[in-house]
């Protein structure tokens, strides 16, 4: 019978059956699920396969890099923003190349259902030279992560794996294949492969560029890029992933009158693109994201008007593809965006009853009155919600560990009380940094930890923080006095305004670890905690 | 043969629970199914939705177009409306009657539920109630499924089948119970078809 997978469920399946020796990757919406898949698995534990989660992308993609110099097949998993963190690595080991098999999967939020911006990965495969794959459906994301891994080795080079959303979180039964084993320990062949010193990274750069054909010939004989030929010229289409399926959709029994260029590897085979523009009228780009395909082939003065897609506006520029704006863009008769009736109202996600960031809001809005709003720096993860009504407390959110970091510039332009809110595993993932270069300049900033002692919104992964917050700040050079732990809870709302009052009054860097679990964590995990603060207070 | 259901609810409700029954429900009798649902920031009190498609032909999107939903199966009345436009001109609306209120503007209920009585096919069902009744308020969704069973292009016994096979690791009393649930929810709805 077929296995009823996620698209990210399959992606992990592929990978294990792949011959994977270990998934690295920190947690973040759309991709959490492909990870939290190999930590359940039976198969995963019984290899021995390596998936504890990473303190951020950059350290999962280099460890996933290591795994692959000593020659076992790595994954690298992360949501599209999780990749600017990993950019710096990602670039160079398409410079350096790859031993063991590495897949570096990435999940785009188009429409931003969960992420501050829509932005593609595409860009990040085509600006390293490496190849992208982009499956369409459940039982692609399997068929193509197994042979991914392959590509991977047979080009000496990572290769990037594209999900979305719709993807990612959709089910769909899915015909499993055979497990190939693990590879065995085997050392690069050439020393100096890794060795990016200028004198060897020039050469592997070059040798970078003159695969690019073999890249693009692999692409032009993939098996997942499909030309499908048909009568009616007067409109050829390109559909990349997903795309494939809502253009479908609109077709009974998928039958397409005009000829499709189904995309799912990259870079864009060329050969079939040239056939559609010989034969065809025009050209509808039909792609999840934004226009990378319709870019690429379309003139740059826009003197040919034969390409068609979201740069022509025939397909609106943002926001994520649906069955809907497809049939649009193909001229059916469709009302799209029918208004809802009037009695309906909004309802936006909110902080759980009982959470312990709500407590901690109910303070800040207290000091806001005295010290003037606008001064408070919030991050990324669920008290990004304190930034709306009943709170509105936190101002900022731009980027992982940008809280600490923001609040300590706009105190050198002169700004105080200038304050930080972020979350435990934020804090470890970018925010120790930050807080280095405060402690160092004497920053009189006030930074609160919001520590739950979870990854909350991702659904309650273990925090890298968890049981080391005191340690760590103590490390970097929080002065011990101006390091407090206060538990936000209602009974000590007054005496939690007066610790926070206090430290905003020091001109200095002050710490303040709000601690109390998240009200999502299960039982179990709550046990766990406890025994890991007894441990840290002994 | 085909099938396409949304489901509605606020996030937490547990909507997911009644899609991974219809999933296993046509894997088992061989149907090909999609099903997408919300993770992340939505999940927190949020307006929360899954499309579930089953057919026997190959399906190709997640989504389900607008104005292409069978019926619209909600855990709560206002979500219910939230996605209206999805809904085929004689597709159904099946909800329980009770509201989730978090936001300061909800509407008045005497208003909502005539705005889904306006509706043709519309099955309003007080399925907290009978689950409580039961002794055990979480089979409201089920209740909810139950109503909508015979609208579904799977049999009921297979339906009740997955019912057993999801909540098995809970014990024998609380799969008997989610089993009552679905036969109630189904003969109201039959008697309101009817």
């Amino acid at each position: 019978m077929k296995k009823l997978l996620l698209g990210n469920e399959a992606v992990a399946q592929g990978a294990i059956d792949a011959g994977l020796s270990g998934v690295y990757a920190y947690p973040g919406t759309p991709s959490t699920e492909i990870t939290e898949y190999i930590q359940r698995s039976k198969t995963s534990k019984e290899l021995n396969i390596h998936s504890q989660w990473s303190v951020n992308e950059k350290t999962a993609m280099e460890a996933a890099l290591g795994m692959s110099y000593a020659g076992k097949r790595a994954m690298a998993v992360m949501k599209h923003v999780g990749l600017n963190v990993a950019a710096d690595a990602f670039m160079n080991m398409s410079v350096s190349g790859i031993n063991g098999g590495l897949v570096v999967v990435v999940a785009d939020d188009p429409s931003m259902h969960s992420s501050q911006n829509e932005q593609d990965s595409r860009y990040y495969g085509k600006f390293a030279m490496v190849p992208i794959l982009e499956p369409s459906n459940q039982q692609e994301a399997y068929d193509i992560t197994k042979y991914a891994f392959d590509l991977s080795e047979i080009l000496g080079l990572p290769v990037l794996i594209r999900m979305v959303t719709r993807l990612s979180h959709s089910r769909a039964g899915i015909i499993l294949g055979k497990r190939i084993p693990q590879n065995n320990i085997k050392l690069p062949k050439i020393p100096t492969q890794f060795q990016l010193i200028p004198m060897h990274a020039r050469g592997r750069y070059k040798h970078l560029v003159s695969i690019q054909s073999d890249i693009q010939e692999n692409s032009e004989n993939s098996y997942f890029n499909q030309l499908i030929k048909a009568p009616n010229t007067s409109l050829g289409i390109i559909a990349s992933g997903i795309a494939y399926n809502y253009l479908m959709e609109n077709f009974e029994d998928a039958d397409c009158p005009y000829p499709i260029l189904k995309i799912s590897q990259y870079p864009i085979p060329k050969k079939p693109v040239q056939y559609l523009f010989d034969t065809c009228k025009k050209i509808l780009v039909l792609e999840d994201g934004y226009p990378f395909i319709e870019e690429a082939i379309s003139d740059f003065l826009g003197k040919n008007k034969k390409i068609i897609g979201r740069l022509s506006g025939d397909i609106p520029r943002v926001g994520e593809l649906n069955p809907d704006n497809i049939a649009n863009a193909l001229g059916f008769d469709v009302v799209v965006d029918e208004k809802l009736p009037e009695i309906v109202s909004k309802r936006p996600p909110e902080l759980c009853v009982g959470c312990a960031h709500r407590d901690l809001f109910d303070a800040i809005n207290e000091l806001n009155k005295e010290m003037g709003s606008q001064q408070v720096f919030g991050d990324i993860g669920c008290y990004a919600l304190g930034a709306l009504p009943p709170y509105k407390s936190i101002n900022t959110l731009i980027d992982m560990g940008a809280s600490i970091t923001m609040a300590k510039g706009a105190s050198d332009a002169g700004i105080h009380p200038s304050i930080a809110i972020i979350g435990d595993s934020t804090f470890t993932h970018s925010g120790m940094t930050g807080l280095l270069d405060a402690v160092i300049e004497k920053t009189p900033i006030t930074v609160i930890i919001s520590d739950n002692s979870t990854v909350a919104m991702t659904g309650a992964q273990d925090s890298s923080a968890s049981g080391r917050l005191i340690d760590i700040c103590k490390g970097i050079g929080v002065e011990e006095n101006h390091l407090k732990v206060i538990t936000p809870l209602h009974k000590n709302l007054t005496e939690n305004i007066n610790t926070i009052r206090d430290e905003i009054n020091y001109k200095g860097v002050s710490v303040i670890i709000s601690q109390r679990p998240c009200v999502q964590l299960p039982k179990e995990k709550k046990e766990k905690l406890k025994e890991l603060k007894k441990v840290s207070l002994n | 043969m085909k099938t396409n259901i949304i489901l509605a609810g606020v996030g937490g409700q547990g909507i997911l629970t009644i899609a991974a029954i219809l999933d296993t429900a046509a894997l088992e009798s061989n149907l090909n199914i999609k099903q997408s649902e919300v993770h992340g920031m939505s999940q927190r009190g949020g307006a929360v939705q899954s499309h579930v498609r089953i057919s026997d032909k190959e399906i190709f999107s997640d989504l389900i177009p607008q104005g292409k939903a069978d019926m619209i199966i909600a855990v709560e009345p206002m979500e219910l409306l939230r996605y209206l436009p999805y809904l085929k001109k004689d597709g159904y609306l099946i909800t329980d009657i009770n509201p989730f209120i978090n936001i300061p503007d909800y509407p008045e209920l005497e208003d909502l539920y005539n705005e889904i009585k306006s509706h043709p096919n519309s099955i309003l069902i007080d399925a907290k109630k009978i689950a409580k009744d039961l002794g055990n308020s979480k089979a409201t969704n089920i209740v909810l499924l139950g109503a909508a069973s015979s609208l579904i292009t799977i049999n009921s016994e297979t339906l009740q089948q997955a019912i057993k096979t999801l909540f098995k690791r809970k014990g024998e009393r609380i799969v008997n119970k989610n089993l009552e649930a679905f036969i109630i929810g189904k003969e109201m709805a039959t008697e309101i078809i009817s």
